[in-house]
């Protein structure tokens, strides 16, 4: 029997699409800290208060 | 599965996780954005208004730690909110109550962003400025959502407080201590919190009903709480007139804030007289622009050469 194969893998299809995405934007925050401490520590090494 | 199938109230216990997972997005509107951008708004005021430099990076980062704090006090007041949240149509449609974001993983998202912020607010900028970030997310979840909210029609009054520390924060941030200026104008907030709040719930009573929230109008009447959101415009008229008095500000900001002092008492006047919703919302709406425009011209003032002088 063929059962209709997109019904059932859309919503798999869909989680792991949002899944990639939340690692994306978790991979872009992480990121953007380190260059954010970077930055933070060569300005108060810098003697900025 | 789609957002809609989840019955508001199993989604609001924690069992209604939308099977796909949550977007980027839902974990943003977690934050209360459009609160946030007031919270960071006056916040910024603080900063500029405060007397001494701060490091234009410390200073981004001052306003990062605050953007994110308020957003993580927002996260964890919807994980606590959720099932009341289900209820109102104003917040059904958050991420936890329609089932796309999980409870457990909203407060873990919200926790670990106020720590972070706290954190990072302590070790780049100073301590004081994170210890009173630390102390208006504490506030704003343990005083507010979770203390007052379901219990008092003072609810917003006394946790209206939260809201006001931001332009305290800022200041904290560039001087390293706290002084007149900026308790006036966490006191400006303070007491613009009430009627602004007020005037949502006027024209939202019957859903803070439903929900069993005792909010002015659902416990003590629409009359009675048209008559304190007066007082609250009337007394709120000499507060923001204080910066000006005090030298914080120029004549510009004066003239400004006796301005939109007068314009908000006439907004009042307005919701005192009106039997229907109109006035109340076009007072909700002018709320928000006080606030904006106030700041802006105190935020202005401070520009040098900007408008400092222009009416001294």
């Amino acid at each position: 029997m063929n059962a209709p194969s997109l019904p059932a893998t859309a919503p798999e299809d869909l989680r792991r699409r949002r899944q990639r995405a939340r690692n994306l934007a978790l991979l872009a925050v992480l990121l953007g800290l380190v260059a954010l401490i970077y930055v933070i520590s060569i300005v108060r090494m810098g003697g900025a208060s | 599965m789609s957002d809609i199938s989840i019955p508001a109230g199993e989604a609001a216990r924690g069992h209604g996780a939308d099977d796909a997972g949550a977007r980027v997005s839902d974990f943003v509107q977690l934050l209360k954005p459009r609160v946030m951008s007031l919270v960071v708004f006056s916040g910024f005021a603080g900063l500029m208004v405060a007397p001494g430099t701060l490091h234009p990076v410390l200073a981004a980062v001052a306003i990062l730690c605050i953007t994110v704090g308020s957003g993580a006090a927002g996260a964890i007041n919807m994980w606590y909110d959720r099932d009341i949240d289900a209820i109102m149509a104003r917040t059904c449609g958050r991420p936890i109550p329609s089932g796309r974001v999980d409870p457990d993983e909203a407060v873990s998202f919200g926790i670990v962003l106020a720590i972070g912020s706290v954190t990072l607010m302590g070790l780049a900028v100073n301590w004081l400025a994170a210890g009173l970030l630390a102390a208006a997310i504490a506030y704003y979840v343990f005083v507010y959502t979770i203390w007052l909210k379901r219990r008092t029609p003072q609810n917003i009054v006394i946790g209206g407080a939260a809201g006001a520390f931001p332009p305290l924060i800022g200041w904290a941030a560039v001087t390293g201590h706290v002084g007149v200026a900026p308790i006036v104008l966490f006191l400006l907030i303070f007491m613009w919190t009430p009627p602004h709040f007020w005037a949502l719930a006027l024209f939202r009573a019957g859903d803070y009903a439903k929900a069993g929230i005792p909010m002015l109008p659902v416990v003590a009447g629409a009359t009675a709480t048209k008559l304190q959101m007066l007082v609250y415009t009337v007394l709120l008229l000499p507060l923001a007139l204080a910066p000006w008095a005090l030298g914080v500000a120029g004549a510009f900001y004066g003239l400004t804030a006796a301005v939109l002092g007068a314009l908000f008492i006439v907004a009042a006047v307005r919701v005192w007289f009106d039997s229907g919703e109109r006035a109340a919302r076009q007072m909700f709406a002018f709320s928000i622009l006080y606030l904006f425009v106030l700041f802006t011209v105190l935020i202005l003032d401070r520009a040098p050469g900007l408008l400092s002088g222009a009416l001294a």
